[in-house]
């Protein structure tokens, strides 16, 4: 009986993806873990790993096929003993009963591939509203059939009649989800400033080329356009000066253990001590480590500190998990490893979704100081500049100090203006007094 | 007087003024009530509940006349006038005590006189002519209630032309009857005396009696009230009357005509005005308009401090409205979350024979309000048990929104339907659909599976007819 290979779903919310490239070709024997194919989801880019051993009869969907809904049959594997005959009678029957399933989503792990790497994390990439104190809405019969029509989510609201129960006048009060959801759907539509033939039309045709957007690229755009229209937006500066630091981080480095193959076990860059001190200043201010929702505030219990990595194309901001953890060889460690699959877009869904705040470090471009764009859910991004040699007016003296200036970007619905100047002067704490981050 | 400064003053102790001071009472104000008469107001002593003593006694006197249709024999049947009249102001005696009662239970302060607000948070109160003191209090409620009000050439004189107060101590029960207004109160007075044998005439100004009611259900009453004998005139204008002798000549304008009615006696049932003379008001500068007093959804006027609830802030003017409009009054002092009351969801009874009862928008109303309605209707012919009483005329009427299935407005007509009303009522305040309505379980066998039965008609979904 000839297997059909499906479309395995990378992503709780995934529905589609693009079938980037086939690493077999038909007639190949297959063993059971061998990488059959990529697949380009929303950010990454994904192995297949066949589960069934064989010879790959057929490619149904050809490489580069676009827009390839999940538990899609892409190939057929072929047992021992069978031929190419068996796959017509076997693509009948698939056929005859894709069109009864087409509708139910089956769970990825029924496909008879699972993606790589590690997608056995069962944590929903996905944050839920906070659900209420029992579980259960109190509304009336009524506006839960408004709320329906309407299409407003009723847990998310605020009862105004007896006990908090949802009446319908709260219905007429809420806005419908459909606003909502499209913000937060994977690939909204986007409303575009200038419609594409407007803008054609502005430059001579010849003078550019097109280049299609891939996924990262469209996701950039969604992403940031919606965190701008719906995130208010407000920035905090402040400087810090580096030179106790860069003494710290110079004898750290310099008493690293050499590892096996004779090189020292850790390298620490300015930016491991950044993310320690981020994560432990959200430590101390955890009225900032909170993401917005229409429920209620989240208020996590750790910091994931995400980075902002550039690749070719676009770019991926990794989290570093419950950093404040960490120490400053173990976050160099994951930064370096996590970095190095992000450029060559080898990371997981869970590697990069979440996060309790970001950091994003320019200097290395001489930039001197920015502001970032909040990267959804996070309440925070840290902008972070060059550290330089600047005068700096120090008591009635003028001293030459390397300094460097950090911009926090704050999701006003989170985080008020107090709240991120405690941050950042708690951050700007660790910085100038790198020995606090011992204890 | 030990005690002259109170959180809490009410003037008036009618069926609103009581409710309100025993509820503040319970909220810990140190509560005062001024009434001049009696205890329980118009309501307990001359309204409400007298006459359902005295509709009681017709109706019992109505089955004795028809005893044969059950089976029984009554011969000689008959009534002693004056022993119905005095059964009727026992059972207001008994409860005007039973008021005296709760108001000393929950500690309220009674103050027997006559109340004028004299300045801000003071009350001055007399009694015949005779001042009591000047008491104060943080917050007046002003329940002072509504009398009859007398349309110009029809002023009762208390002999032959009648207001309620009359009507209810007959003497002896006149033999022809003219009741002017077809609202609840004449309509219901036009019942009792119909069945203990007047001749009597109705007449409206409008083109239906109760004219607050669905046409329908009206239209249907009308046609059982006319059947027993009555005489209904809509449309039809009483110019003026004569006295002649022990006689009233009642002038009536009736389709385009000039019709003269004699009868023994006229009742006056044109509606009530609130009572808002002599209160202070004017001095407190406190805001009245056509006869009430305005009011925000909590029973504030425009004077901080000073307060009205009931008939006297205006229609619709029923006992149920005053005691919610009075606790919302003083939760809302207290600061608790006390949401105005939504006058759509305040049902109306009528006890005629048949009785009336509805909650919510009529189907004219629900129509006028732009809405797509489903309209249900059950008849009291198809239903077991009115027709094991003898009482298989009726009908239940609902109305439903289209679009969400929201129960609009419910209208019944027939027996004890004002006991039935009370189902509808909590269905439109918990905002009930006709699913839920559909899915509840109505005991069998009742009148109220009527109500069942109406909801699943406008759904397409009636069994029993």
């Amino acid at each position: 009986m000839p297997t059909n290979v499906l479309m395995p779903a990378l992503s709780p919310t995934m529905e589609k993806g693009k079938l980037a490239k086939w690493l077999k070709k038909e007639g190949d024997q297959i063993k059971s873990g061998d990488v059959i194919a990529e697949i380009e989801t929303d950010k990454a880019t994904m192995e297949v790993e066949a589960v069934d051993e064989g010879t790959l009869g057929k490619i149904i969907v050809a490489e580069g096929t676009d827009d390839v809904a999940v538990n899609t049959p892409i190939a057929v594997i072929l047992a021992e003993g069978e031929d190419r005959s068996a796959i017509e009678q076997s693509r009948q029957t698939s056929q005859a009963g894709a069109a009864v399933q087409a509708p139910v989503q089956r769970p990825a792990a029924q496909a008879s591939v699972i993606p790589l790497p590690g997608q056995q994390r069962s944590e929903p990439a996905v944050k839920t509203p906070l659900p209420r104190t029992n579980g259960r809405v109190f509304a009336s019969p009524l506006a839960r059939r408004l709320a329906k029509q309407r299409n407003v989510v009723i847990a998310q609201l605020r009862g105004s009649g007896p006990h908090g129960r949802i009446i319908a006048r709260d219905i007429a009060a809420a806005k419908p989800a459909a606003a909502a959801a499209a913000t937060t759907s994977p690939l909204p539509a986007l409303m575009p400033a200038m419609a594409d033939d407007a803008i054609l039309k502005i430059y001579e045709p010849g003078s550019y080329e097109i280049v299609p957007h891939d996924n990262m690229r469209r996701v950039i755009a969604s992403r940031l356009l919606q965190a701008k229209q719906t995130i208010p937006h407000f920035y905090l500066t402040i400087a810090c000066a580096l030179d106790a630091l860069l003494g710290v981080r110079e004898k750290l480095n310099n008493h690293a253990p050499l590892g096996k193959d004779k090189a020292p076990e850790w390298k620490l860059s300015v930016n491991d001590f950044i993310i320690k001190s981020m994560a432990l200043a959200l430590q101390r201010v955890p009225e900032a480590n909170v993401t917005w929702t229409e429920a209620g505030m989240l208020r996590h219990k750790h910091s994931d500190v995400g980075v902002a990595v550039a690749i070719e194309g676009g770019l991926f901001t990794p989290v570093v998990r419950k950093a404040e953890t960490k120490t400053l060889p173990q976050i160099s460690a994951e930064m370096k490893d996590l970095a190095s699959r992000a450029r060559k877009r080898r990371l997981a869904p869970h590697e990069y979704q979440g996060g309790t705040t970001a950091v994003s470090n320019l200097g290395m471009y001489g930039i001197r100081e920015f502001s970032a764009v909040i990267n959804p859910p996070q309440a925070t991004i840290l902008a972070v500049g060059v550290g330089e040699k600047r005068p700096v007016v120090e008591g009635e003296a003028i001293v030459i100090k390397t300094m460097m200036t950090v911009t926090l970007s704050c999701d006003h619905r989170a985080v008020d203006g107090v709240v991120g100047s405690e941050l950042l002067r708690a951050f700007r704490t660790y910085i100038e007094d790198p020995a606090l981050m011992l204890v | 007087m030990a005690d002259a400064s109170f959180d809490i003053l009410i003037i008036g102790a009618g069926p609103g003024g009581y409710v309100t001071a025993i509820r503040a009472a319970q909220l810990g104000f140190r509560t005062a009530i001024v009434e001049e008469k009696y205890l329980g107001g118009i309501c307990l002593n001359w309204g409400c509940i007298p006459t359902k003593a005295l509709l009681r006694s017709a109706e019992i006197y109505h089955y004795m006349k028809n005893a044969k249709n059950y089976g029984l024999s009554a011969e000689k049947t008959g009534f002693d006038t004056a022993a119905v009249v005095k059964r009727s102001r026992d059972v207001a005696k008994r409860l005007n005590t039973g008021v005296g009662f709760l108001l000393k239970k929950n500690k309220v302060t009674v103050i027997d006189g006559r109340a004028r607000i004299s300045g801000a948070g003071k009350v001055q109160v007399s009694k015949d002519g005779k001042s009591l003191g000047e008491f104060s209090a943080k917050h007046i409620i002003i329940a002072s209630g509504a009398r009859p009000r007398s349309l110009p050439g029809l002023e009762p004189d208390g002999e032959q032309v009648w207001t309620y107060f009359e009507a209810m101590v007959p003497q002896a029960i006149p033999k022809s009857l003219l009741i002017v207004g077809s609202g609840a109160i004449g309509i219901e007075f036009a019942s009792f005396y119909r069945t203990m044998g007047a001749e009597v005439t109705v007449v409206e100004i409008l083109d239906q009696i109760l004219p607050v009611e669905d046409r329908e259900i009206a239209d249907l009453a009308r046609k059982q009230l006319e059947k027993t004998g009555m005489k209904i005139m809509t449309s039809a204008k009483m110019t003026g009357i004569k006295k002649s002798g022990d006689m009233v000549v009642a002038s009536i304008d009736f389709r385009g005509a000039n019709q003269e009615i004699t009868v023994e006696r006229v009742i006056s049932a044109v509606g009530v005005s609130g009572n808002i003379e002599d209160l202070g008001l004017e001095t407190a500068g406190v805001q009245t308009k056509s006869g009430t007093i305005v009011v925000d959804g909590h029973g504030r006027t425009n004077v901080a401090g000073i307060y009205a609830i009931g008939d006297v802030a205006g229609p619709p003017m029923l006992a149920h409205k005053a005691e919610h409009e009075g606790v919302i009054c003083v939760e809302k002092i207290k600061g608790l979350d006390a949401h105005p009351l939504d006058k759509n969801k305040i049902p109306g009874c009528t006890y005629c024979h048949p009785q009336v009862a509805s909650v919510g928008l009529t189907e004219a109303k629900a129509k006028e309000s732009g809405r797509e309605i489903r309209v249900g209707r059950f008849p009291f012919i198809g239903n077991g048990k009115a027709i094991a009483l003898g009482e298989d005329q009726g009908l239940v009427k609902t109305i439903f929104d289209a679009g969400t299935g929201q129960l609009l407005g419910a209208h019944l007509v027939g027996a004890e339907v004002t006991e039935l009303i009370q189902g509808f009522v909590i269905a439109l305040n918990l905002e009930t659909t006709e699913e839920e309505l559909i899915h509840t379980v109505f005991p069998h066998p009742t009148l109220s599976e009527m109500m069942h039965e109406s909801v699943l008609d406008a759904y397409n979904r009636v069994i029993h007819i």
